[in-house]
């Protein structure tokens, strides 16, 4: 047989990964579906704390705003097993965290993925809003808007930006293996993702399926952003009208 | 210190002028008036209200008045959610908003634009939107900062003529700030001449473009004035 080098993998790899997916391969849907589930929630928790944070630095003046957006982008850069390392030493049996017996579950690992998706999620969308241009903030105003009146509208006009922040912050979970793998403990069936399911098979040597899972991941955050793309676009013209209903007057 | 010495008044139902070089405080004028920063001493009343209070005291009084600006200011979204806005801030019921965003449009001469986003509209349409926009909650007093100075002539004109007949028969108090002396002799009864953040002279405005009292005012309206 005449090697290919990688390539050989790549192809095998490829195959492979049709052959489980349409196959239905139960194992390998599991695995899918922790990461989805771990990241998914992870997204959602970072943007519920992520957007609210961002959006009020960029839009009130506090003394310390400047050294906090410094800790923002530091925490932005956070190694995934750093985090995964200091996580393992709070939640561990010994650690200030035992009692809550979380090491080595999901919840561990949504725990890790938050704390890494949540500065992002911040950061995107602290940039997103201050780009709203500032006469269009003072227009609001001039309008007649009320403070949160006002925050609404320039959230809706940075919605891209906040849409991208959700989108890089998932981009950033379920991507993400040092953190898990040491918290979640790559547990067949409980705690294995996607990613520590990688390293799992390439340590193993069996490349051809972490190929195949490489694929699967790949394939998978390629599916969400078209989803949350279309979602977008969709809502674009609707989102102004969706605040009638919703709305309150203030005298 | 961008404005001193600033005292100014306009009738109600009038068309007020203020005419000045670039930089002579025009728009902090009217940025005053609106409400949007604060004099650091100094008197401003609307209606014999003084506008000094809290943010809910001026909001409401903001909510009297409507501001244009040089540059339209639109929010990313359909001509429709624009012209609608500062009724939907201000609580109106949406059969209400419908009606009278459908009538403003007609006014602006843009009648079946609801559904564009304001990104395709060109500067001239886009300017009438944002007067739509203004002029839609009725309000009492009407800011205007150069609101056509990037506009062809028949745009302007288009413009003049919605600010004109708001005046006439929703007896719409106007002030607008303008580098366009022919603007300002075309629309207003009174004009206020402003320099270096003082306002030189006000009057009617035969007399400020005819008889100017100041010897700036003067040198200003012919033209002769450098900056
Ligand atoms: N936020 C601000 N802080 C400090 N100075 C300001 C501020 N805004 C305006 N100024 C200054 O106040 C002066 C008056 O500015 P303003 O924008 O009111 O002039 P203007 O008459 O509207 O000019 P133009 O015709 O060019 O629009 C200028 O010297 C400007 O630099
Ligand atoms: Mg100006």
């Amino acid at each position: 047989m005449i090697y290919l080098g990688g390539w050989e993998e790549i192809g095998f790899g490829l195959f492979r990964a049709l052959q489980l997916i349409f196959s239905g391969d139960p194992e390998v849907l599991r695995i899918t579906l922790i990461s989805l589930r771990v990241s998914g929630t992870a997204t959602l928790l970072g943007a519920a704390i992520g957007i609210p944070v961002g959006a009020s630095i960029a839009l009130r003046r506090f003394p310390a705003r400047t050294l906090l957006i410094s800790v923002i982008n530091t925490l932005m850069g956070l190694p995934p097993v750093v985090v995964g390392l200091f996580l393992y030493l709070m939640l561990s049996n010994f650690g200030p965290m035992g009692f809550l017996r979380l090491l080595y579950t999901p919840e561990a690992m949504v725990l890790a993925q938050l704390v890494l998706v949540a500065p992002i999620t911040a950061g995107v969308t602290l940039s997103a809003v201050s780009n709203v241009d500032a006469r269009l903030k003072e227009m609001a105003v001039s309008l007649g808007a009320d403070p949160l009146q006002e925050v609404r509208i320039i959230l809706r006009e940075a919605r891209l930006g906040l849409l991208t922040a959700v989108i890089v912050g998932f981009g950033s979970a379920i991507s993400e293996v040092g953190a898990i793998m040491m918290v979640g403990g790559n547990l067949l069936g409980y705690t294995r993702a996607l990613t520590t399911a990688i390293v799992l098979l390439t340590n193993q040597g069996a490349f051809t399926e972490a190929i195949a899972l490489g694929i699967i991941l790949l394939g998978l955050a390629f599916a969400i952003n078209i989803l949350l793309t279309y979602l977008q676009l969709r809502t674009k013209a609707g989102l102004f009208a969706a605040e009638t209903e919703r709305h309150h007057p203030v005298t | 210190m961008a404005l001193r010495n600033a005292s100014l008044s306009v009738n109600k139902g009038e068309i007020l002028a203020i005419i000045g070089p670039s930089g002579a405080g025009k728009t902090t004028l009217l940025r005053l008036v609106n409400l949007l920063i604060q004099p650091t001493s100094g008197l401003i009343l609307f209606n014999d209200v003084n506008t000094s209070g809290d943010d809910k005291h001026q909001r409401s009084l903001r909510r009297q008045m409507s501001l244009v600006l040089q540059y339209p200011a639109l929010f990313d979204t359909t001509v429709f959610n624009n012209v609608a806005l500062g009724l939907k801030i201000r609580g109106c019921p949406e059969t209400v908003i419908k009606e009278k965003v459908d009538n403003m449009l007609a006014v602006v001469g843009l009648s079946g634009f609801e559904k564009r986003m304001v990104k395709t509209l060109s500067g001239g349409e886009a300017q009438r939107i944002a007067l739509a926009r203004a002029l839609v909650t009725e309000p009492k007093l009407l800011l205007l900062d150069e609101p056509t100075s990037n506009l062809d002539p028949k745009n302007v004109s288009i413009i003049e003529d919605i600010v004109r007949a708001a005046n006439t028969k929703s007896q719409v108090t106007v002030v607008l700030a303008t580098h366009n002396l022919n603007q300002a002799k075309r629309l207003a009864q009174r004009v206020a001449f402003i320099l270096d953040g003082e306002i030189v002279e006000e009057g009617a405005s035969k007399e400020i473009f005819e008889q100017p009292k100041d010897e700036r005012t003067a040198t200003y309206v012919d033209g002769r004035m450098i900056y």
